[in-house]
């Protein structure tokens, strides 16, 4: 007998549920049994009883939540099959942040790929994502609107460098999350050629040392405390930061300070305005409009499943192919992060 | 382009208003004419180009995209000219995105010679040949809509400070200017002498008022001050000069053609302030309508024999900046008021009188006459220094307004809806509701505004974590008697309504308050509301 696909997967309060398996992908509560797609907050929270993630993941929730996190952990490699009571799992690179994977679940000849947060594009911070053929793709679909059209990252900055050869008495503070973001502009500046030290908040720190332990070369990373030299010695320099630092009196200690902010969403006017931004670095990781619908096209599931974003849009485009889609609707993710 | 679209960005980003002067003071001593000046109205929105309107970029949009997609996509930017410049499809050709557009001065020239015809096919073949920046530019260019924190005001500070002559200068001679301005940089740069004001019954800056604070009142001497109902119209200026008649609002909007009724009765040379309202001769004595009767009039292209009759215009004078040939904005308010009720004496009583002035000895016997205004079209008292001369802007210290107190009720959070623009991230449109009956909530109004960034965060925090359910934009909330989230909401008026489910419609609601400590079944019930109809 074959299985619908309701059977295999469900959206439930908690999170995506998988009866036969009995776990749930990426709850937002604690669960008896969870599998992680990456270590963002919104995907990965302290409390279950039993995680099953990759080991970067593993390592990145344990420097978050400390390493009792959970009742108990098992490391999944990457193409590695696993059974878990009746289905079997997968996990696939997804090219979001470093760990992300896809996860596959199967049963009976009938396969569905939660892809978490991904992006197809090439990113020097963690391998690169895979598209593994399913019955069934559920999609993100943060940046799921034809507007969102994210352009190559190294443009991108080559604006930060020369905004900073122009201003060289401004402090540039450039706004980055403190997982995947702040290590891919790092990484990115460096490729840029760009050798002098950057200088850091200290939200940043453990995930930087974590990407370096990983093979991922940083460049000379400071700490940036005035407290440690004059405020004129900021002055032409890189600073990165959460975003929510910058608000802060926190950001105020730098001289002349030029605000920017690396993510997708500084695509609208309007939202860089609001947060002050006077450069707005269009540096996403996620998936942008052309690349949802190139990966969707490639895999040709035979049916789409869309959530947390701008679901609306992407089932549309997908009814315009031929191509059954239905929104998932679930509850607690953040569809703004990035 | 390429010259324009850098100067919009770096505009639109640069958030310190000094910085905005030096950009576009930059920009005047660098750029030539024509160029700056074409620059210069289309930041100030003086460009008109009527061979391209926005319905024929929609229809070039949508030829290229599903309109289903463009419209969602609108929704989210909440903005026509930046959505299209996203969304836009480049044809693949060999000249697609290379940026070789034209240069300001000559796709303005282009666009303002060509036909209605001609216009959208220049502008599709321009948005395939610029980058994302060039297309925002050039259709913000032609839709006039430029809106990047720049106000009118700052414009004219810039061509000051450019120019080194004083802002009102620059003010009074504005209406009579047409881009590209050649001669008012003439002035500026000291070639030729200033411009004389080409346009008779030029729009004059007018004088605002500071909402007074509690404060205040101990600083100022009543003995110093008149008093005047603040009515509830729309503040307007009316001139006429050398046989030309306008209506302008207080922004320099020319709403003559809305008001011929009341712009045929100008039978005066001189400027004067006032406000507009519905309003009729009855018995010798005026019946004045309420807002709600003016809105009829409001932003109507044309208006209807019909309509001047139910709904006749009047003007309700303030003041008098200029009687014919004197200015008199440098005379005391005093001496413009006695002027003013002279000339205001020859008029149409029909259309025009003048705001009465209110006797009061002290600042409590103004509050008892704020607490019981003889009309509900008085939306509070206007206090005025005797001595104040007529200065443009809003000096501090001269005139104050005094709003009535708004109506309050409690009201629980029901739905939200996420925000368009800059607030797209957020769940920022609340509609909330009262109790109809025990358990069962209805809702009675919307607002948008009425909170600090740092609550809207907290009230979107509260939507993400207690939606129920989702339809599309929107997020049912958690609205129990024992959990959800009370607004304390502010509105000016309530009247029935037979399209809202609850029976009433509020005017100009807005969050006043957050009450995080107060449940749910403590918020007002729908007999409350209905009440408030009944007293006002």
């Amino acid at each position: 007998m074959t299985m619908r696909p309701e059977q295999l997967l469900i959206p439930r309060r908690e999170g995506l549920y998988c009866p036969p398996g009995d776990f749930f992908i990426d709850p937002v509560r604690g669960v008896d049994r969870a599998l992680i797609t990456h270590g963002h907050a919104d995907h990965a929270r302290a409390g279950h009883g039993h995680v099953l993630a990759t080991a970067e993941t593993l390592d990145i929730m344990a420097i978050r939540y400390g390493d009792d996190h959970a009742g108990a952990t098992q490391g999944a490699g990457i193409g590695e099959q696993i059974r878990i009571n009746d289905v079997t799992v997968r996990f696939h690179p997804a090219g979001h942040v470093l760990g992300s994977a896809q996860i596959s679940v199967e049963k009976d000849g009938l396969r569905i790929v939660a892809s978490g947060d991904y992006k197809p594009r090439p990113d020097p911070t963690c391998a690169a994502f895979e598209p593994v053929p399913c019955d069934v793709f559920i999609t993100e679909a943060t940046f799921a609107l034809p507007v969102f059209r994210h352009p190559e990252a190294t443009g991108e900055i080559a604006r930060l460098l020369r905004s900073l050869a122009r201003n060289p008495e401004r402090a540039h503070l450039v706004g980055v999350y403190s997982l995947g973001k702040a290590q891919r502009v790092i990484r990115l500046i460096r490729d840029a050629g760009y050798q002098q030290p950057l200088y850091i908040h200290g939200a940043l720190q453990k995930l930087c040392d974590y990407y370096e332990s990983q093979g991922i070369a940083l460049g000379e990373l400071r700490p940036a405390t005035v407290e440690a030299s004059a405020k004129g010695d900021f002055a032409g320099a890189i600073v990165l930061g959460p975003p929510s630092a910058f608000a802060d009196k926190w950001a105020r200690r730098f001289p002349d300070p030029l605000i920017s902010f690396a993510s997708g969403w500084m695509q609208v006017r309007a939202r860089a305005r609001q947060r002050g931004v006077e450069l707005p670095l269009v540096i996403s990781d996620h998936a942008d409009w052309d690349e949802l619908a190139q990966t969707i096209e490639a895999m040709s599931p035979a049916e789409v499943w869309v959530t947390h974003g701008r679901e609306e849009a992407l089932v549309r485009w997908c009814q315009m192919q031929g191509i059954a889609a239905r929104p998932l609707h679930l509850v607690g993710y953040e569809d703004e992060g990035d | 382009m390429n010259r324009f679209a850098e100067l919009i960005d770096m505009l639109a980003f640069t958030p310190s208003r000094n910085a905005k002067l030096v950009l576009l003071q930059e920009h005047f001593r660098t750029v030539p004419d024509p160029e700056r000046g074409y620059a210069l109205a289309a930041i100030a929105r003086d460009l008109d180009i009527p061979a391209v309107k926005p319905a024929q970029l929609r229809a070039l949009i949508s030829a290229r995209m599903d309109p289903e997609l463009f419209a969602l996509s609108y929704d989210y930017v909440g903005d026509l000219a930046e959505t299209i410049a996203l969304a836009w499809p480049q044809k693949s050709g060999n000249r697609a995105g290379r940026n070789d557009a034209p240069g300001l001065t000559e796709v303005v020239e282009t666009l303002v010679a060509a036909s209605r015809q001609a216009g959208p096919a220049l502008v599709e073949d321009w948005l395939d040949r610029l980058d994302g920046q060039g297309r925002y530019a050039l259709l913000k260019l032609v839709t006039g809509g430029f809106r990047m924190g720049l106000s009118g005001r700052l414009i004219k500070q810039a061509l000051a400070g450019f120019g080194n002559v004083h802002v009102n200068e620059i003010e009074e001679l504005w209406h009579g200017l047409a881009p590209p301005y050649l001669e008012l940089f003439a002035w500026l740069e000291g070639r030729a002498p200033k411009p004389v004001n080409a346009a008779a019954a030029p729009f004059r800056p007018v004088m605002l008022s500071h909402a007074i604070d509690k404060s205040d009142f101990e600083k100022l001497d009543p003995a110093d001050f008149v008093a005047e109902w603040k009515w509830d119209g729309i503040r307007v200026q009316a001139t006429s000069e050398r046989g030309v008649h306008r209506l302008y609002t207080r922004t320099g909007d020319d709403i003559s053609a809305t008001f011929p009724d009341l712009v045929d009765a100008f039978g005066f040379d001189g400027t004067l302030d006032g406000e507009l309202l519905v309003a009729r001769l009855v018995d010798g004595g005026i019946e004045t309508g309420s807002f709600s009767d003016l809105q009829q009039r409001l932003n109507r292209k044309s208006v209807t024999a019909k309509q001047l009759r139910s709904h006749p215009a009047f003007f309700r004078a303030y003041d008098l900046l200029q009687d014919g040939d004197e200015d008199l904005r440098g005379l005391s308010f005093l001496e413009r008021r006695t002027r003013l009720e002279t000339l205001v004496s020859t008029l149409d009583p029909a259309r025009f009188d003048c705001s009465q002035m209110l006797a009061f000895s002290d600042w409590n016997a103004l509050a008892a006459l704020r607490a019981n205004p003889p009309l509900p079209v008085i939306e509070g008292v206007m206090i005025k220094r005797k001595a104040a001369l007529y200065l443009p802007g809003r000096p501090k210290g001269e005139w104050f307004k005094w709003k009535r107190d708004p109506f309050l009720i409690d009201a629980v959070l029901m739905y939200a809806q996420r925000g368009h623009g800059k607030r797209s991230g957020f769940y920022s449109d609340y509609t909330f509701g009262v109790w109809r009956a025990p358990g069962e909530l209805v809702p009675v109004g919307k607002a948008y505004f009425g909170f600090t960034d740092e609550e809207l965060t907290q009230i979107d925090k509260f939507v993400r974590t207690n939606t129920i359910e989702r339809f599309g934009p929107v997020r049912s909330v958690r609205a129990e008697p024992d959990l959800g989230l009370v607004f304390e909401v502010a509105f000016e008026g309530i009247n029935r309504s037979s399209r809202h489910k609850s029976g009433v419609a509020m005017r100009f609601p807005r969050i006043s308050r957050l009450r995080w400590d107060k449940p749910p079944h403590e918020a007002d019930r729908l007999e409350t509301l209905e009440r408030m109809i009944d007293t006002r």
